[in-house]
């Protein structure tokens, strides 16, 4: 990427400063615009496989197998109105769709594409991950409040306690993943799960902390069978109502956004990331599949969205109380009983510990 | 095992949730049943109630004998007849409509007819874009009739059997 910058006439002339903003704006736009596209695929990808799970064909009309169905949609949504209730709060209202989609967006900084390619090689990418996910819930509890409207208040006010509650398994999951790394950095973390096959990888040993960590952020990202706060039977759609045309469509952006980023997260803290599922298989020899790279870290990304898929497609919702007991009374226990287990295999020198 | 020990393992090895995700597995695979409509169509009875029609006798002669069975079964007062005397002398309808949208397309007014006249054919590809063009008249009643008399006489004796 710089080497194409230097190449631009004139480059060398700007001061230092415009240059490495230069660098790293042209590092976020590719990064950004992929991400958009994957979104965008990512609707499409959802109406098919559910499609195709309920026996039906999906969309298939827009260009080649409806291949251009997410531009029909966006163009659908750009030439509509943008109506703001006349008592919302005209403010929060027209920001809170950016407080959704700037953090799914910005979490992207520290995410670790292969074994060089990360946009913000920092220390505390873990804090920042989690940081960062919890503004998102603004973005939603703002919406139900700004649009002065009751449905989506209580689809406001459902999502915050959903997601609080949620919140913390998925750090006390991490914390597991912490013991087990020894780093706040998502490199290191993958790089901490790398010397052995797929059963060096983290999944193993913190297995329950790998399953609730996945399914808490299947109810962070207010899916289904989690999706209580755009309950449409009860609430109309939830936090959303009052939105329409594009600021709906930014809360949509924001929803897929977020899933691409939690299947991202859960592939690279227990699914080694970029990591090799046949390192060091002698068949292989050297050939892609056995060398680590961006290859296998959007294989396995895209393998826990199709879950997120095929989870919409499977359960039915929870009912509230019982989403707020799994959360508190299942899901908090069982990762601080891991977390001791772990305790006691860091003392015993087992598993990821083994010297 | 006791029971509380086979709940707990149940339960806690999400048992009953994967049974539920192979099933929705399975069926990704399952061949669709998806119809692309105006390519590929579904196979349609002889019986198939759509629009209606008017028919002639083979010498074009109409069949319509302005009895008003058909007025008086039609549930949905959808048919409306007024009688007159024909060029001949026989007695003829001087007006038969069908509102299409109070028709329910029950088939009454069919199962009614003495003579086969009123019958309802298989079209059902068919759309208003004025208001009025609901009421079929006794015009476009019989243009309906003359140009798909082929295949109203076809799926009439094809039906003829279980009559």
């Amino acid at each position: 990427m710089e080497a194409l910058l230097n190449a631009l006439p004139g480059w060398a002339l700007l001061p230092d400063a415009v240059q490495t903003v230069g660098v790293i704006v042209a590092q976020i736009v590719p990064i950004l615009i992929v991400l958009t596209l994957c979104v965008a695929y990512l609707t499409y990808a959802e109406r098919k496989v559910i499609g195709y799970i309920q026996n039906r064909i999906g969309p298939n009309r827009v260009g080649f197998k409806g291949l251009l169905q997410p531009f029909a949609d966006v163009l659908k949504l750009m030439l509509k109105e943008v109506v703001i209730p006349t008592n919302s709060n005209r403010f929060l209202f027209v920001i809170a769709p950016l407080l959704a989609i700037i953090p799914a967006f910005a979490t992207w900084a520290v995410i670790p594409f292969n074994d060089h390619f990360v946009l913000a090689d920092i220390n505390a990418g873990l804090l920042y991950v989690l940081a960062l996910t919890s503004v998102g819930v603004y973005g939603v509890i703002l919406a139900g409040w700004a649009s002065n409207s009751k449905y989506a208040f209580l689809g406001a006010m459902r999502s915050a306690a959903q997601i609080v509650a949620y919140e913390i398994a998925m750090g006390f999951a991490l914390v597991g993943v912490l013991m087990a790394a020894g780093s706040l950095n998502l490199g290191d973390i993958v790089r901490a799960q790398g010397g052995g096959t797929l059963l060096s990888w983290f999944w193993l040993p913190l297995l329950p902390l790998f399953v609730v960590y996945f399914i808490s952020g299947v109810a962070e990202t207010n899916r289904a069978p989690f999706d209580v706060a755009e309950g449409e039977s009860e609430i109309v759609a939830g936090f959303h109502v009052e939105y329409s045309g594009m600021a709906f469509a930014v809360f949509f952006l924001a929803e897929y956004a977020n899933m691409i980023l939690i299947s991202a997260l859960t592939a690279l803290f227990f699914l080694g990331g970029w990591l090799s599922p046949f390192a060091g298989l002698p068949v292989l020899g050297d050939t892609f599949l056995a060398e680590p790279g961006f290859f296998w870290f959007a294989l396995k990304t895209a393998l826990f969205l199709f879950c997120f898929l095929w989870f919409r497609a499977t359960f039915p919702r929870y009912r509230y109380d019982q989403i707020m007991r799994l959360g508190w009374k299942v899901f908090i226990p069982v990762t601080i009983i891991w977390i001791f287990v772990l305790g006691g295999m860091v003392h015993l020198e087992i598993g990821p510990w083994a010297r | 095992m006791s029971s509380m020990t086979r709940s707990f393992f149940k339960t806690y090895f999400l048992w009953e949730l994967f049974q539920g995700l192979r099933l929705t597995f399975r069926n990704l695979w399952v061949r669709k049943f998806t119809v692309a409509y105006p390519e590929e169509k579904t196979p349609q009875s002889p019986r198939f109630r759509g629009l209606h029609a008017l028919r002639r006798y083979a010498n074009g002669e109409e069949r319509c004998i302005a009895c008003k069975l058909c007025e008086a079964v039609c549930p949905a007062l959808a048919i409306t007849i007024e009688s007159s005397t024909g060029p001949d002398g026989t007695r003829r309808t001087s007006r038969y409509d069908i509102d299409l949208f109070k028709c329910i397309y029950c088939g009454f007014c069919e199962e009614a007819c003495p003579v086969d006249a009123v019958v309802e054919t298989r079209i059902h590809e068919y759309h208003m874009e004025r208001r009025g063009e609901n009421i079929m008249s006794k015009d476009k009643l019989l243009a309906v009739g003359d140009r798909y008399e082929a295949m109203i006489a076809a799926d009439k004796a094809a039906d003829a059997r279980y009559r």
